[in-house]
């Protein structure tokens, strides 16, 4: 069986990679600088590895995997520090009422409503989709972080929490919270 | 109150369950709950109902953004050509 290895032709990746990988980081950081920076420390952590790849993958596929690791690096560094428990709290106290205490019913003001999520019209998909960005700068960089590692990139679980440093359970309840906010957000703003 | 109204009545729990098998899995008695909570409880099912299109249109979001018309410009590509060009030079 003939097997054709991949090869990197490192002269070419800015004209071939550099727009997508700058797409790639800034719908994860929401930074455009941060994101310029994260595209160029990739291509120069990349020719550091180059006779590291074993042809296995696509050149594209490689590099946005080094990309992705310093992307986490950032999740990291935003997820710690001293704004994050303000922020984390803040989130918290947003869907505090949102269930009875006692046993966790609905409060009727929070209760999901049907709000025509389900309409395909591109114009109102649109203003949908903005809204929907709004709400997620909302979440604190935590959530956002763990979101997006596992509904955009499938990461495992286990990766996610040795990274950011959260207990299983602990990833459990931000998934949770995070939707429950995302959700109540666009109920709100769309109506 | 017994078993049965607690799991009726607790959709904390429910959205909990729905959230969690949406990525992963739950046990045979968290399926069990949550069908006989579904069954029962409207708001959770357009709950469901939201939340699975939420993923779902947040994925077609980052899609959407990967090919979007977002572009580095010249000068910064040209710097990074040059910064590129000069490390492979070195060796």
């Amino acid at each position: 069986m003939i097997t054709k290895t991949q090869q990197l032709e490192p002269r070419n990746w800015v004209a071939t990679h550099a727009d997508y990988l700058y797409a790639y980081a800034i719908a994860r950081i929401n930074d455009e600088e941060q994101a310029k920076d994260l595209v160029q420390e990739t291509f120069l952590a990349a020719l550091q590895k180059v006779d590291k790849f074993e042809g296995k993958s696509s050149e594209r596929t490689w590099l946005t995997a080094i990309l992705k690791y310093k992307i986490i690096d950032v999740y990291r560094k935003k997820s710690s520090g001293l704004v994050v428990n303000a922020d984390v709290q803040r989130a918290e106290q947003e869907q505090s009422d949102f269930f009875e205490p006692e046993y966790g019913h609905w409060n009727n003001e929070h209760a999901p409503k049907a709000f025509g999520i389900d309409y395909h019209d591109p114009l109102v998909n649109k203003e949908f989709n903005s809204i929907l960005q709004k709400c997620m700068q909302k979440l604190p960089a935590l959530w956002l972080s763990i979101f997006t590692m596992k509904h955009i990139d499938d990461q495992s679980t286990d990766v996610i929490c040795s990274e950011l440093k959260v207990t299983q359970s602990n990833f459990w309840v931000i998934i949770h919270r995070t939707k429950l906010n995302l959700r109540a957000c666009l109920q709100k703003n769309w109506i | 109150m017994g078993t049965l109204k607690k799991i009726q009545n607790n959709c904390h729990k429910a959205t909990f369950l729905i959230e969690k098998r949406l990525i992963g899995r739950i046990t045979l008695r968290g399926k069990m709950e949550l069908w006989i909570h579904l069954l029962g409880c409207g708001i959770c099912r357009t709950y469901q109902k939201q939340t699975i299109k939420i993923s779902q249109m947040i994925r077609q979001l980052f899609a959407d953004s990967a090919n979007s018309e977002k572009h580095l410009d010249d000068t910064f590509k040209k710097d990074m050509q040059d910064r590129i060009e000069n490390e492979l030079d070195k060796n």
